[in-house]
């Protein structure tokens, strides 16, 4: 049994706001140095340039990859043998974020009311809080501020079991597909399988913070992963959708158990500022 | 004005206010610099404008011969006029683009397709849609000299500012005949893919 005052937690926050959008992760900057090397079009690779150049300015300037800093989604691994004190622990991870956009001078993109008056809230508060409980007495804090030119991408579709692999392929094609220009290829494609609705959609957003382009351990899915990145790459979409052979850097599909009758599918858009950075407290 | 440069030298200078015969002058896949005044605005704001053009009311820049960036910017970090400020997708504010072009709008900077009410807009009255590199906020930032509140404040990001740009990069996407990059782009590279994956 480990205490952890939750004043930590905050600071922790804080600080990986910003380095979630000023510093690309390694990963994302090899995947794009790839891509640059293998897109035919000269377009194409004109834009990828831009882009990594853009991600080094950024990371020496200590100013933000993208104006978009999202909605901040922060996943929790509490270890069930750690005993928080000294406060709220979803209070303290607000204020985590509210102090990280203003000292970052990141754009407050949080409204409330959806529906009616959508008045910015100011602070970029509430985040999106997700806690899973894990063996052990630290607690991980994954940030991820998520754009929504890349979110209003994704879709979701309850698929019958009949529908199969090739359904799932088809409906993620598809999507890619239809968002075009829009989510700022190259995207990583995340895809939910199984769960429910709920879950489905979670899985495919978990599915996007794996290390960009490793499959899964699972032989049959990789290469259903395998074959889903060849068919919208075959889309010609490209980089910001000028027309190229790279419209996606990967393909990651997470799975859960889902329900007899059920293929839920989830399909999560990231763009190529896909910003992410972690601590275990 | 745009002054055209050499084209085989470089990018097309643009600078508003933009003339109708500036406009239909710009084909799609020039390469632009953009200096001078655009005006920020996306989606809260849009409605606003859209909403006192219908009541009647003035609008709180003078629109003709203008360019709209849709862009909401981060806050300025000392030493910076802006924050990073790439452009954001401009199909969200499709609804209230046809509006503004009659209206005078010549220019817009975004990222992203238009729908065909937009293009049709800019065919008849004469506008061009110039894409910038979504993402690539950072870069963008450093070409923004001045920036100053022009309404809006309450909204926060999504208030409009009066920029002033130097060397601002972007491409002409979709021209005043209505002639498509994204669409000429993608059907050269999905054409040979076919053709790779039929062969």
């Amino acid at each position: 049994m480990r205490e952890l005052d939750v004043s930590k937690v905050t600071e922790a926050v804080e600080e990986l706001c910003i380095t979630a959008c000023y510093d690309l992760p390694p990963d994302v900057l090899q995947a794009l140095e790839q891509a640059y090397r293998d897109e035919e079009s000269e377009v194409g690779r004109e834009i990828i340039g831009i882009c990594l150049e853009n991600a080094k300015m950024a990371a020496q300037e200590r100013v933000p990859i993208c104006q978009d800093t999202g909605v901040t989604i922060v996943f929790l691994e509490l270890g069930q043998d750690l005993h928080l004190v000294g406060g709220d622990l979803n209070q303290a991870v607000a204020e985590g974020v509210r102090r990280g956009y203003t000292k970052g001078y990141l754009r407050k993109s949080v409204v409330t009311d959806p529906l009616f008056s959508r008045r910015n809230t100011g602070d970029n508060t509430p985040p999106i809080i997700y806690t899973d409980i894990v063996p052990g007495e630290n607690l991980k804090v994954t940030v991820v501020p998520k754009g929504t030119g890349s979110e209003n991408m994704s879709a979701l579709k309850m698929l019958t079991p009949a529908a199969g692999p090739e359904g799932v392929r088809d409906f993620v094609v598809q999507t890619v597909d239809k968002a075009g220009s829009n989510p700022c290829p190259p995207v990583i494609v995340g895809v939910g399988v199984g769960g429910m609705m709920d879950r489905v959609a979670l899985l495919a957003k978990k599915a996007l913070l794996r290390p960009v382009g490793r499959p899964h351990p699972e032989p049959r899915v990789a290469e259903l992963e395998r074959e889903i990145l060849e068919a919208v790459n075959r889309l010609g979409i490209g980089p910001q959708g000028l027309g190229g052979r790279i419209t996606a850097l990967a393909v990651h599909i997470e799975t859960a158990p889902t329900h007899i009758g059920a293929l839920p599918v989830a399909v999560n858009l990231q763009c190529h500022a896909a910003r992410h950075a972690e601590r275990v407290l | 004005m745009s002054q055209p440069l050499d084209k085989t030298t470089g990018p097309l200078e643009v600078r508003a206010p933009l003339t109708e015969s500036d406009v239909r002058r710009l084909k799609a896949g020039d390469r632009v610099l953009i200096s001078g005044v655009v005006y920020t605005a996306r989606d809260a704001a849009h409605k606003r404008l859209v909403e006192a053009l219908r009541a009647g009311e003035r609008l709180p820049f003078e629109l003709e011969g203008q360019i709209i960036y849709y862009v909401g910017p981060c806050p300025a970090k000392p030493g910076q006029a802006l924050g990073s400020c790439g452009p954001t997708t401009s199909g969200r504010m499709d609804p209230y683009a046809p509006t503004l072009i009659a209206k005078g709008l010549r220019g817009m900077i975004g990222k992203g397709s238009r729908q065909p009410a937009v293009v049709e807009a800019m065919k008849k009255y004469g506008a061009v849609y110039f894409a910038a590199v979504g993402g690539a906020g950072a870069l963008a930032a450093k070409t923004v000299k001045k920036a100053e509140l022009v309404a809006y404040e309450d909204l926060g990001p999504e208030a409009v500012q009066r920029l002033e740009v130097v060397d601002f990069p972007a491409v002409v996407c979709v021209d005043a005949e209505g002639n498509d990059l994204y669409e000429i782009g993608k059907a050269r590279y999905r054409a040979a893919a076919a053709a790779g994956a039929a062969g």
